[in-house]
């Protein structure tokens, strides 16, 4: 059984049919006039060998072409383009099954902070009467490793809100490098979450070891191919309208592998697409189109997600603002149109500006997360444990997040309204009535006892103090020593065998020397 | 006259208008001169240029910023003033150069190789155009030997790197080696910037000056050359 996700009955869209439709029939007109510049030799060739029209506009050192994609290649690649896309996962319980019609939300941590913030809590006394003392959070940054990524895919094993794992810290050891970063950022979360695992790839050079790794994993080839327990991302598009010449080589590669691929593409309103929301959308919808039509054309049946995060600049320093309105906006449009053309849509929200956790962190990113979330995309960065503008990772943030996903997911059950429930509280009514209280306390506890009511949240402090912190700390210290379901010996150590490059000190049936 | 000129260029700078075409913040002005036009038509009158750096366009930029720390302006707007500075100075240079006057230097910037990410370099050179620079940009995902034939090329006083990735700041540590290599370290003052790196790291690479954001960048360009003069 895969997982649930949460089902969103009634999707809120913003956009009209109508409206949607002249999205679609700007991006058509985009993708033909004025095209995309391919800095990709490749994909240019398989574009031009299918019919777009293609022109060399290469600089004397820039080979580049501009590349016009036709309408037909468009809709050829709309349909076939799976609309049922499968992730798999080493526990089999936790695959995810996203049908881009189905609005069933999956909550994905993810992107590659480089900061991780360690928290500890130290005693402060009150000056004035110090037998007061308050215990304080204090914050450390500092930058990521392997063994924090371990840390970091633990814990999401154990939130129970969280559907798949994205790596969210980037690993910055001394011995990591470009050759041996994939097949370590991977191995680190196989092998410390059973829930399925994406991440964007360093180092083509390392795709093979990536994918080698993933069969020996999953027990086969075949086996992969029926439980893909990865999958990747890749901007191959640099907005406005530009194929990228390594991450597009990326693509190709990874679709003739025939695993599943998020087509992202995260233009900026106001600097890299249009501040107008017809504009950016227009664009988007244009550049994530160009790269399914791609990824169809390099091999049809590619399972592909409909990546989508675009953002609005800040006005102070022209950074992404993820806090935004406009930027989930832009966001809700974009699973609209995903929907439109039944893709399962990979969308963002959670992502704040502030640089600790606390109050601010949690209402800037509860606004995304509760708007995007009712848009029903199927795939949901929701940014766990994120701060900075996605710079910063920390677990203690991770905790609450789930703690708050946790209410939206309630309240998005169905309503609990039918007829025979109404025959039977109009039963408790007048019932209730006729009584000298008045009261309907005793209907509660069934409701408790069924588990149809929400809990309180988790973090309340008793009386006026603000314990949110502190409890959520606990909570993380008892999630990390929950133990996870490592990669069997056997396994791990054909791996060590075969994979080349990944660090001794991530082999958890081996002394741990180094450390 | 000379003074009506200057006048409107500092209103145009504050403005951020480049030229007739340009609405800036208000469509009524479509169609008016913008300071190109302005610059052009001060120096057919015979106003020196020096004067209109200093009484039109830098007097207009002292309004953009107090208009920035007020809160009233946003960076598109400090941008935009930028720009029109920019493009007013490409047209008062050789005029510079032929009263004598020495201009504030070049500066060549590039995103290195592997990296594609442009917006923050490219917001540095608007600024640094709009202090007075002359900027030469030859992109993102620029290979070390490129930057070395800019450099032997170009000639300039200043080199500018970005970097976003932590995989691509160790290109930036190429760079500067291959600067080495072909005698021209001591040609040119290099800076650096963008997210992952840091004071610490423009240290340890032998760099001459780190900046957070493109404020940071015009100033330590301004304090590495005025270091220079001494
Ligand atoms: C926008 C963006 C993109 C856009 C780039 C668009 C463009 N035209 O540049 C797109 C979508 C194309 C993109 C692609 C990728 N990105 Co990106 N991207 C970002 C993002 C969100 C913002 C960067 C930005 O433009 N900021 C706004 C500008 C104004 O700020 P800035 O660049 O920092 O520049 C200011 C200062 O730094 C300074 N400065 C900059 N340069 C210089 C130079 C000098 C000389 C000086 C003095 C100062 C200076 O002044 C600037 C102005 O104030 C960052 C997140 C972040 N927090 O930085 C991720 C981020 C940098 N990307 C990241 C990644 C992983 C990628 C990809 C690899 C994703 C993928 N899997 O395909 C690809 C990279 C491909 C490649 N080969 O480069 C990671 C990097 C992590 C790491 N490993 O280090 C980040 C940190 C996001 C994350 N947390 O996951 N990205």
């Amino acid at each position: 059984m895969p997982r649930e996700g949460i089902l969103v009955h009634t999707p809120y869209e913003r956009m009209t049919n109508e409206q949607v439709l002249q999205v679609h029939q700007a991006s058509i007109q985009i993708l033909n006039e004025p095209g995309l510049i391919s800095f990709n030799r490749e994909a240019t060739e398989i574009f031009h060998s299918n019919g777009a029209e293609v022109a060399s506009v290469s600089s004397s050192d820039n080979p580049c072409w501009l590349v016009k994609i036709p309408e037909e290649l468009v809709l050829h690649a709309l349909d076939s383009a799976p609309k049922t896309v499968k992730l798999g996962a080493r526990n089999k319980d936790n695959s995810l099954v996203m049908n881009g019609e189905e609005p069933r939300v999956f909550f994905v941590s993810g992107s590659e902070t480089n900061i991780w913030l360690d928290v500890d809590f130290q005693p402060y006394v009150k000056k004035s009467d110090p037998n007061i003392e308050v215990m304080v959070p204090e914050f450390h940054p500092r930058r990521g490793t392997v063994l924090d990524l371990c840390q970091a895919a633990h814990l999401c094993e154990h939130l129970e809100t969280l559907d798949a794992f994205i790596r969210p810290v980037n690993i910055q050891d001394k011995d990591i490098t470009e050759d041996n970063k994939d097949v370590n950022k991977f191995f680190a979360s196989l092998n410390n979450t059973t829930k399925h695992v994406m991440a964007g790839l360093t180092s083509l050079k390392q795709l093979d070891n990536v994918v080698n790794m993933a069969k020996l994993i999953a027990g086969g080839g075949e086996e992969l191919k029926e439980n893909p327990i990865i999958s990747f991302i890749t901007c191959l598009v640099k907005s406005p309208l530009q194929f990228v010449e390594d991450t597009t080589q990326t693509l190709i590669e990874i679709c003739r592998r025939g695993l599943p691929i998020v087509v992202s593409s995260s233009p900026q309103a106001g600097t890299t697409a249009p501040i107008k929301e017809g504009g950016i959308m227009a664009q988007i919808n244009a550049e994530v189109l160009a790269g399914v039509t791609l990824s169809q054309l390099v091999s049809k049946g590619t399972p592909v997600l409909y990546g989508s995060v675009p953002v609005r600049a800040r006005l102070d320093n022209l950074s992404d603002s993820y806090g935004a309105p406009e930027s989930s906006q832009y966001n809700i449009d974009c699973v609209q149109m995903a929907r439109f053309y039944k893709l399962p849509c990979y969308s963002t929200a959670g992502v704040c500006d502030t640089k600790t956790p606390g109050m601010q962190t949690s209402v800037e990113r509860l606004f995304s997360d509760i708007l995007v979330t009712l848009s029903g995309p199927q795939y949901l960065h929701c940014a766990y444990g994120l701060l900075d503008g996605n710079s910063t990772f920390c677990l203690l943030q991770a905790v609450l997040d789930d703690a708050h996903f946790q209410m939206i997911k309630f309240f998005l059950r169905p309503p609990r309204v039918s007829q025979a429930e109404i025959d039977d509280t109009l039963k408790q009514i007048r019932e209730v009535v006729a009584t000298p209280q008045k009261l309907y306390i005793r209907y509660i506890r069934p409701m408790l006892r069924s588990g149809q009511l929400s809990m309180p949240y988790p973090f309340e402090g008793d009386g006026e103090t603000d314990n949110v912190l502190a409890l959520a700390y606990e909570r993380m210290k008892q999630l990390l020593s929950q133990p996870v379901e490592h990669i069997d010996p056997a396994t791990t150590s054909r791996v060590f065998q075969e994979i080349p490059g990944i660090l001794s000190r991530l082999n958890v049936y081996e002394e741990r020397k180094e450390q | 006259m000379a003074e009506d000129i200057i006048k409107l260029i500092k209103e145009n700078v504050v403005l951020g208008r480049v030229n007739r075409d340009d609405e800036g913040i208000d469509e009524g002005m479509l169609g008016q001169p913008g300071v190109s036009e302005l610059t052009e038509k001060a120096l057919a009158l015979g106003v020196s240029p020096v004067d209109i750096i200093n009484n039109g366009l830098t007097a207009g930029m002292e309004i953009v910023g107090q208009k920035f720390e007020a809160k009233e302006y946003f960076i598109p707007d400090m941008l935009a003033s930028a720009e029109a500075v920019g493009v007013a100075m490409e047209i008062l240079n050789p005029h510079l150069a032929k009263s004598g006057i020495k201009d504030k230097g070049k500066i060549v910037v590039a995103t290195v190789k592997g990296d594609i990410h442009d917006i923050g370099k490219n917001i540095v050179s608007i600024l640094l155009r709009g202090a007075g620079y002359m900027v030469t940009d030859i992109g993102n995902n620029v290979d070390p030997q490129a930057i070395v034939d800019a450099v032997r090329d170009e000639k300039p006083q200043f080199l500018g790197l970005s970097a976003l990735l932590t995989s691509t700041m160790v290109h930036m540590a190429d760079t500067m080696q291959a600067l080495r290599e072909n005698g021209l370290r001591d040609k040119v003052k290099v800076i650096i910037g963008g997210a992952p790196v840091s004071e610490e790291f423009a240290k340890s690479i032998g760099a001459d000056g780190y900046g957070a954001d493109g404020f940071q960048a015009v100033r330590i360009v301004e304090s590495l050359a005025s270091a220079e003069d001494k």
